[in-house]
């Protein structure tokens, strides 16, 4: 076959000529232009953030429905599977009972905080009351960044740095907001840095995500290095974004500083998350930077 | 833009369906490339992938399968305002699209100046190198810390695209002989 239009040869003619060569030039300022963007947005990484909100709005609109649809299916499959192994009701029971090993290493990480704050000071703690409760409507499934969205933004009253979590743990936390919509990074992220503790003792660390659905457990206490596979991590409440005690991952795999570990909550399999107020809003202003500035400094400094 | 293929409006009447007071309808002509890519791009955004990249870049894919297929269609510039809708949804930072897919456009012009004369597998050979590369720069430029897992879990979103190839240029086949539709009704 002849290549249908392919290459006009431009010959002689002086317009064919200077139409190809137009051509050259748009496309090369085009990408010039699109590296100034890219420098810009990476060293300003919210300096489109109004823009992409915008977009953001309107497909989280569009992706309300196959949440639904998305969640629906999820559990459908769920009982059959059931009805399959060892009737529906199995299926349901398990999940029960993971859930229930989930609460019951939050007790006692609760009990230990509880006992903790007791000895150094009666701090009065109240139920927390979630700013929102949606879905998961999409996420950024073609990029190695792991970003989520949900249909809930500023009118709503979310803020960036609120943390999201479903009923079995910590899912990550709001990275942008939009009018009606926000943008979550996950803890899958490899940006993503969570402080975390041991549930059944003050074992602190880092949970840093790996970009491939595992996230590293590093100690900050090096040493001897005191963990277990099995191992419930939860989160630690330093910060000030997190509230304490929130299962986050289970430790599947040592190494000399730390382990890496498996996410309680997957995203992909919750059907609806809450985001809540960010624990200590005090705490987080007062470092006055964000988390990225501080990355930045870190590095300015080195 | 500069599509040569339009056929001759009093044609045959079977060639691209109709009868024989139908012609194409420029609206169609024109149209269904820019929106079947933009289409492709936001497509991703609904599936919830939150251990790893889990589909190929369709919009770019869907790009360069249209340059591939239909040359001279696509303005070379035609990156800029494709990427930045692709841009907005994908979550990558803001302006890596727009200059990945301009780049891509001038060195496909440059490879088709080189090699009027293709095939099929020269084609795939070419959308597959360019997907590969794509990938890998769309992570470098992405803001994330590279790490060896990272790029492991990057290697099934490069398979897949790879061979995902040729589907797509059957679907964009399928796509040209609806553009081309003769669906106006003249007189």
């Amino acid at each position: 076959m002849a290549p249908p239009s392919s290459r006009r040869s431009s010959g002689f003619s002086k317009r064919a000529q200077y139409s190809v060569f137009t051509g050259y030039l748009l496309a090369g300022l085009g990408a010039l232009l699109g590296l100034g963007l890219l420098a810009l947005s990476l060293w300003q990484p919210s300096a489109f953030a109004p823009l992409r909100g915008g977009a953001q709005d309107v497909v989280t609109t569009v992706g309300e429905g196959p949440a639904v649809a998305r969640n629906a299916g999820g559990s459908t499959w769920d009982s059959i599977k059931g009805y399959f192994n060892a009737g529906s009701q199995n299926a349901a029971l398990r999940e029960e009972v993971e859930l229930a090993r989930i609460k019951l290493a939050e007790a006692e990480a609760v009990a230990q905080e509880n006992e903790r704050l007791k000895s150094l000071v009666a701090l009065a703690e109240s139920e927390i009351e979630p700013v929102a409760v949606t879905r998961l409507v999409g996420s950024s499934a073609t990029s190695s960044r792991r970003f989520a969205y949900i249909g809930k933004g500023r009118l709503q009253g979310i803020e960036v740095g609120m943390p999201v979590r479903s009923p079995r743990g910590v899912v990550g936390r709001v990275l942008e907001v939009a009018r009606s919509s926000s943008r979550i990074l996950l803890l899958t992220d490899s940006e993503s840095v969570l402080p975390v503790r041991r549930s059944s003792d003050d074992t602190v660390a880092f949970a840093e995500g790996r970009g491939d659905g595992m996230v590293r457990i590093r100690l900050i206490n090096l040493g001897l290095n005191p963990l277990e596979i099995g191992d419930v991590f939860v989160t630690s409440g330093a910060g000030g974004y997190y509230r304490p005690g929130v299962a986050v991952a289970v430790l599947t795999e040592l190494s000399p500083d730390g382990g890496l570990a498996r996410l309680v909550a997957a995203p992909s399999a919750t059907d609806f998350v809450s985001v809540e107020p960010i624990y200590v809003p005090e705490a987080v202003n007062a470092s006055e930077i964000g988390p990225q500035d501080s990355i930045v400094a870190a590095e300015n400094e080195d | 833009m500069r599509d040569r293929l339009r056929s001759p409006p009093q044609h045959s009447a079977n060639r691209f369906g109709g009868g024989i007071n139908r012609v194409q309808s420029p609206w169609r002509a024109q149209t269904i490339p820019y929106a079947s890519i933009v289409i492709a791009s936001l497509l991703p955004v609904i599936l919830l992938a939150d251990v790893m990249p889990v589909l190929p870049p369709l919009g770019f894919m869907m790009l360069i399968a249209w340059r591939i297929m239909r040359p001279g269609f696509l303005p070379l510039w035609v990156g800029v305002p494709l990427g930045a809708v692709d841009d907005l949804v994908s979550g990558q930072p803001f302006g890596s699209a727009i200059l990945l897919w301009s780049v891509a456009m001038i060195v496909l012009e440059l490879i088709e100046s080189r090699f009027p004369w293709r095939g099929f597998w020269q084609d795939w050979f070419t959308a597959g190198l360019a997907l590969v590369i794509y990938i890998i720069v769309a992570m470098v430029v992405s803001g994330a810390t590279l790490t060896l897992p990272m790029l492991s879990a990057a290697l099934p979103q490069v398979v897949m695209a790879v061979l995902l190839y040729p589907l797509l240029a059957r679907l964009i086949a399928r796509l040209d002989l609806f553009r081309l539709a003769r669906a106006r009704r003249v007189g």
